[in-house]
């Protein structure tokens, strides 16, 4: 067997999938369950944010990963971690644990809830009468910057301009709520 | 092969995920995390099913939650800093003025 073989046979799309998405997971359970230090919890995030980038890219979404990538890994978690940082928080969250007991329940009927959504999803993949399994076939221009300009210019265009008018109206609060002095 | 309940049930377990870090976590910037979380699960659903359909409003819509998930994500900061500055905590259990 060439290398060639090799690589193609461990490198296929349900390994990528099973991959990305326990990465996907258990980052985010990272986020949860660390309860020491809120840096950590941001580098967490981002790696489950790059990890659900990957499952983008799988389904033909590439420019939607590249925003992915870019605003929520590159902005967003950046922003996290200035305010972290710059907040100089210290631990002790658990010292102020007043119901530890609401916070086990809590996350028992969540553990619950998930179990059976899933077996639910389970139930409703193999009912035959149920929508498709099967992806439409899509030409190799799904997804791509062409196609998401041609809809997003024409069919969306008002949407986009009232998300340009949402980001103003948010760098205009950010501004104000940030910069006022407590007496 | 994975179809497209195999994304959703990835989708429903961050979801879960992030539903759980809001429930157990007091941290209130870790609960924002959670928030982002929950967001981003929802992404992965529209998109898997805009992949099912060959579809491309469901990336279009994924785009305009990215955009309103930057924009919540700078005001609630700042809010989150005018909290600390009046508070000098983010345990959310401490914030506590207008619940009963």
């Amino acid at each position: 067997m060439t290398f060639g073989e090799i690589v193609h046979l461990v490198i296929n799309e349900q390994n990528l999938f099973i991959f990305f998405s326990t990465v996907a997971i258990l980052s985010a359970l990272g986020v949860v369950l660390n309860l020491s230090n809120t840096v950590y919890a941001a580098l967490s995030l981002v790696v489950s944010m790059l990890a659900l980038a990957g499952l983008f890219v799988m389904l033909n979404a590439e420019f939607v990963g590249v925003l992915q990538v870019m605003i929520y890994a590159g902005a967003i978690v950046v922003l996290f971690l200035f305010v972290v940082m710059l907040l100089n928080l210290r631990g002790g969250e658990m010292a102020a644990d007043r119901q530890p007991f609401l916070k086990l329940v809590g996350a028992g009927i969540v553990i619950a809830a998930t179990v059976k959504l899933t077996s639910l999803l389970g139930a409703a993949r193999s009912n035959p009468s149920g929508i498709q399994k099967d992806w439409m076939p899509v030409g190799p221009e799904f997804g791509s910057v062409r196609d998401i300009g041609l809809v997003l210019y024409t069919d969306y265009l008002l949407l986009f301009q009232v998300s340009g008018i949402l980001l103003l109206a948010g760098i205009v609060a950010a501004v104000i709520l940030a910069k006022q002095k407590v007496d | 092969m994975p179809d497209v309940w195999h994304y959703q049930m990835v989708a429903a377990v961050l979801f879960m995920i992030g539903i759980m870090g809001v429930l157990v976590r007091r941290n209130v910037i870790v609960m924002f995390m959670c928030i982002e979380l929950m967001l981003n699960a929802a992404n992965l659903s529209l998109i898997a099913f805009s992949r099912l359909w060959g579809n491309l409003d469901g990336q279009i819509f994924v785009f305009m939650v990215i955009i309103v998930a930057a924009v919540e994500v700078a005001v609630g900061l700042a809010i989150i800093i005018a909290l600390v500055r009046n508070r000098d905590t983010v345990n959310i259990e401490e914030s506590s003025l207008l619940k009963w």
